[in-house]
């Protein structure tokens, strides 16, 4: 079994419709969830991907198409490309490789049930060159699986499963390494092993880029001092950057949203970041299922009607969709006016347009929330808390909800009175998709959207309209979903579905509620400091004027001082 | 030194708040309400009469400093009797300042608690050992004032015939004085500027009365000692003041019935005999006065005076005169008979008005 995959797409021929469904638009045969754009944007793209059909009204024939199709290779489509893919320009190149290398190590820890510990470093080897050296402690890959899956795109096993997974991201380590090499010249290495008993092996890769093909340059056996665990270096021409959307920034924020992590990294001026893991449980497993009727889109409902093998509409509904059972079946199929014993493959476009009107209007169940894996809310916080020196955290985790068929689940934290911060700067931002750190795009994003409509004043936060609010304040939010809802290809900012929209706000308003509590606590106990103070500074005088007229002695004067202080502090009310 | 009766008051006072302190309880202070809202006007005694309000000042987180600064000022007045020595109301104020964080900021907050500590005991703040910086008012006339030499004791006879250009000063202290005279009523003036030209005039001469210039609001010495001369020698006040509500409803209301402020005080420092000569509001008509045209100021002090003022709500002859006033929407001074020629008030006005002196407002 590979652990490791290249890519969330189907194993398959560097078809030119693959490419253009691993990018994000209309999938062909595999049954891929619906993106929201998904179907509105068929013919999207350069002229490299678009489809024949497309072609056609163009005038130009068929075979000529065809011809033009093979001439296009690997290299050519990849550095036409280059920014659907996260290699816009050499500072975000070198950011995309450590990510994929990351988010690989990361689902190959969890899924064989390893806490994740890795080493991440970035050395510049020439003024525009970087080496990137990510190591994990992973059950490793098998020996003949290690060229396929960093020396040809597009190889992997995510793609299938209707789940929610870190791989929605971008395209691949084999487009890392694949970039590397078309900007170097030199292969990706790898040192991989899968067990204590087992031979560590060494391997230098290179793709063949006309065949979509590993050419494997070196493959030895080492000694190497892990028991078990993958090591990836490849060498890439990049730029390096600080602040803001740079490598360290991604990394602790990784590592807010894993608290599970364990990180070392090592960056280009040698300097050492240290990460430790602050929870010791592994990610909840997050289960597969089948995509919900409601999620459907016309397109793929007619690609499932042409490759399923159920023989009749009601058996195809039933298998092909989870929460469908016979009952249900029969409702669609009625609400579509068609027969429950009509061939799915016959089916035709407009009756698959009917069936989609028949499922929009039948009830059904919402979907299993068990494809969700949460960060949990003391895993969260102790995340943030990870990275974040503030005096007050809170997290919270809110119940699976559903957008148009998907199961999602948000979370979000707040950090306050955070070192660093003052109480006039604007709140910071962290979003998260599926424990995957979001740097670009805020602005349009659905998460940005609910944290200015959150209402912050509420709860003793200040906020000027339309903005962030503003504070000594970090504010996180993580969305879990088997298919999260981005608005485009480049998978930076999540779309304002009005059910996203309500969870986000909602539990911001949760964890708005606890630092409401939190910041009036405070004002009271300042509040109750400043009256005790109040209360030293006046009783004396009493207790000396009494003192005057009655001239009684210093004693009875220090015990009635005593006695009114006490009685005024317990009459205090909170 | 129990003997006095003002340390008495305030050692029982201080004894309570001892006991109930002692015994964990919460201190409390009673106060009579110090407003115009808590004084009824008592015609036959001829002043205003304090109400039943009482206003109670518990210790508590919000008021343990007025608490301390109250009790501060008592234990400072218990000082100054005893000593049998005074402070003025500003010198109070400064010997705060060794308070500590009871000290007061400003002047004004030292004699709210002067009044308060005066109105708890129900006495004046001269028998407190208190004295206003204030000088009492101005005196010119046939009248012999007998005091005592402040350092010999021996008794002194004041002519206040004798001063020439100038003027008599009533003091502070009027308690122990006595009197003299063949004079047949007392004047009242507002301003100093209208009793230099009658004394400049001999108008006291002429017209034999005793002329007092006020200077504003009389002070309480002022109106005590009128009040001690009018009484004594029976002799009628009638009182010489602008046209305009803060000379009716302040200048003259106060010296007549005293003030709301210090309501427990008025029954001495008050003059119920008084009655108003001028410049009333038919004056300005009848003698076709210069006016100035009402301030909101003063549109709002006299609709105050018809609405909250006990004293104007009796009369209906001063609720008409207001009226009639802020109807007109203007005021005349003292001094704009002047139109008619400088000595026209000497000459005219003033003895037309004192042949009837019936026809006063009340």
């Amino acid at each position: 079994m590979a652990r490791r995959k290249g890519s969330k797409q189907a194993a398959g021929e560097p078809t030119l419709d693959l490419f253009d469904g691993g990018s994000g638009g209309t999938g062909t045969a595999v049954a891929e969830a619906p993106t929201p754009e998904a179907p509105a944007k068929p013919s999207k793209g350069n002229g490299a991907t678009r489809k024949p059909a497309a072609r056609k009204r163009n005038g130009s024939s068929a075979e000529q198409q065809a011809k033009k199709q093979r001439e296009i290779s690997i290299s050519e489509f990849f550095t036409k490309n280059r920014h659907l893919l996260g290699f816009d320009n050499p500072s975000k190149a070198l950011l995309t490789t450590i990510k994929e290398a990351v988010d690989n190590s990361l689902d190959a820890c969890e899924e064989a049930g390893i806490l994740p510990t890795l080493r991440v470093e970035a050395h510049q080897t020439a003024e525009n060159r970087f080496k990137v050296i990510v190591e994990d402690n992973g059950p490793g890959i098998v020996r003949a699986q290690i060229p396929k899956i960093f020396g040809k795109l597009l190889y992997g096993s995510k793609f299938h499963n209707l789940k929610q997974s870190r791989g929605q991201q971008g395209i691949g380590i084999s487009a890392a390494g694949m970039y590397g090499q078309l900007t170097t010249g030199k292969p990706i290495k790898i040192v991989s092993r899968t067990g204590p008993k087992a031979k560590a092996h060494h391997f230098e890769v290179k793709i063949n880029t006309q065949k979509n093909d590993p050419i494997i340059t070196l493959d030895e056996v080492v000694e190497w001092d892990q028991p078990h665990g993958t090591r990836v270096e490849l060498e890439l021409e990049a730029s390096h950057k600080r602040g803001r959307r740079s490598i360290d920034d991604y990394l602790e924020l990784s590592a807010v949203a894993n608290p599970h992590l364990e990180l070392t990294y090592v960056d280009p001026a040698g300097d050492e970041v240290h990460y430790p893991r602050v929870s010791e449980e592994l990610p909840h497993e997050a289960q597969s299922i089948k995509p919900h009727p409601y999620g459907v889109e016309l397109g793929i409902l007619m690609s499932m009607l042409d490759h399923t093998k159920a023989r009749n509409l009601s058996g195809f509904l039933q298998t092909e969709f989870s929460r469908v059972g016979a009952k249900v079946a029969e409702e669609i199929v009625e609400n579509a006016m068609l027969r429950p014993t009509a061939r799915p493959k016959s089916l035709g476009r407009d009756k698959a347009e009917q069936l989609m009107k028949g499922i929009a209007a039948t009830k059904i169940m919402n979907p299993p929330t068990n494809c969700l894996s949460p960060i949990g809310e003391e895993e969260l916080e102790a995340g943030l808390a990870k990275v974040v020196d503030a005096e007050f955290f809170t997290a919270v985790s809110r119940r699976p909800s559903v957008y148009r068929g998907n199961p999602f689940l948000v979370e979000a934290a707040i950090a306050y009175n955070v070192e660093g911060q003052g109480a006039d700067d604007l709140a910071v931002l962290h979003r998260f998709a599926n424990r995957v750190p979001l740097q670009y795009q805020q602005g349009a994003c659905a998460v940005t959207k609910s944290v200015v409509n959150a209402g912050w004043k509420n709860y003793g936060i200040s906020q000027s309209r339309g903005a962030l609010p503003s504070g000594s304040l970090v504010v996180v939010v993580h969305i879990a979903s088997a298919w999260v809802p981005f608005t485009s290809e480049s998978k930076e900012a999540v779309a304002s579905y009005p059910e996203v929209l309500k969870e986000i706000k909602l539990a911001l308003q949760d964890c708005g509620r606890r630092l409401g509590v939190h910041i009036r606590k405070g004002k009271r106990m300042a509040e109750a400091r400043k009256k005790a103070d109040y209360i030293k500074s006046y009783i004396p005088h009493i207790g000396e004027a009494l003192q005057e007229i009655l001239g009684f002695s210093e004693k009875r004067e220090e015990e009635i001082i005593e006695i009114l202080t006490d009685t005024l502090e317990r009459s205090r009310k909170f | 030194m129990a003997a006095n009766p003002v340390i008495k008051k305030i050692k029982t006072q201080a004894k309570s708040i001892e006991k109930i302190a002692i015994a964990g309880g919460k201190p409390t202070l009673k106060f009579p309400v110090r407003s115009l809202s808590n004084v009824r006007y008592d015609p036959k005694r001829g002043h205003f009469a304090m109400k039943a309000g009482r206003k109670e000042r518990t210790l508590t987180v919000s008021t343990v400093k007025g608490f301390a600064q109250t009790l501060k000022m008592m234990a400072l007045s218990k000082e100054l009797v005893e000593i049998d020595d005074i402070a003025t109301k500003r010198e109070a104020y400064y010997v705060s300042k060794n308070w500590g964080e009871a000290r007061f900021k400003e002047q004004p907050e030292s004699d709210t608690v002067m009044d308060d500590v005066e109105a708890l005991f129900g006495v004046n703040r001269e028998q407190l050992g208190f004295i206003p910086e204030e000088k009492g008012g101005d005196l010119a006339g046939g009248l012999t004032v007998i005091d005592r030499d402040p350092g010999s004791g021996k008794k002194l006879r004041i002519d206040c015939t004798k001063f020439g250009s100038g003027a008599y000063s009533i003091p502070n202290s009027v308690e122990h004085l006595q009197f003299e005279t063949k004079a047949e009523f007392i004047l009242a003036i507002e301003t100093a500027g209208m009793f230099q030209r009658l004394v400049k005039h001999g108008f006291w001469k002429t017209a034999n009365c005793i002329l007092v210039s006020m200077g504003g609001v009389p002070t309480r010495a002022c109106r005590r000692f009128i009040r001690r001369l009018a009484d004594e020698k029976k002799l009628p006040v009638y009182v010489f003041v602008d046209g305009d509500p803060y000379g009716i409803s302040n200048i003259y209301r106060t010296l007549k019935v005293g003030s709301g402020n210090a309501a427990h005080l008025n029954e001495y420092f008050c003059v119920p005999q008084a009655s108003f000569l001028g410049i009333t509001p038919q004056d300005i008509i009848d003698y076709e006065l210069p006016t100035h045209p009402l301030k909101e100021v003063d549109v709002k002090r006299a609709t105050d005076a018809l609405k909250n003022d006990p004293f104007v709500q009796h009369y209906k002859a001063w609720q008409k005169a207001l009226n009639q006033l802020v109807k007109m929407g203007v005021r005349a001074e003292q001094q704009a008979l002047a139109k008619h020629g400088l000595n026209y008030v000497i000459d005219e006005y003033l003895p037309a008005k004192l042949a009837h002196p019936e026809k006063f407002l009340p």
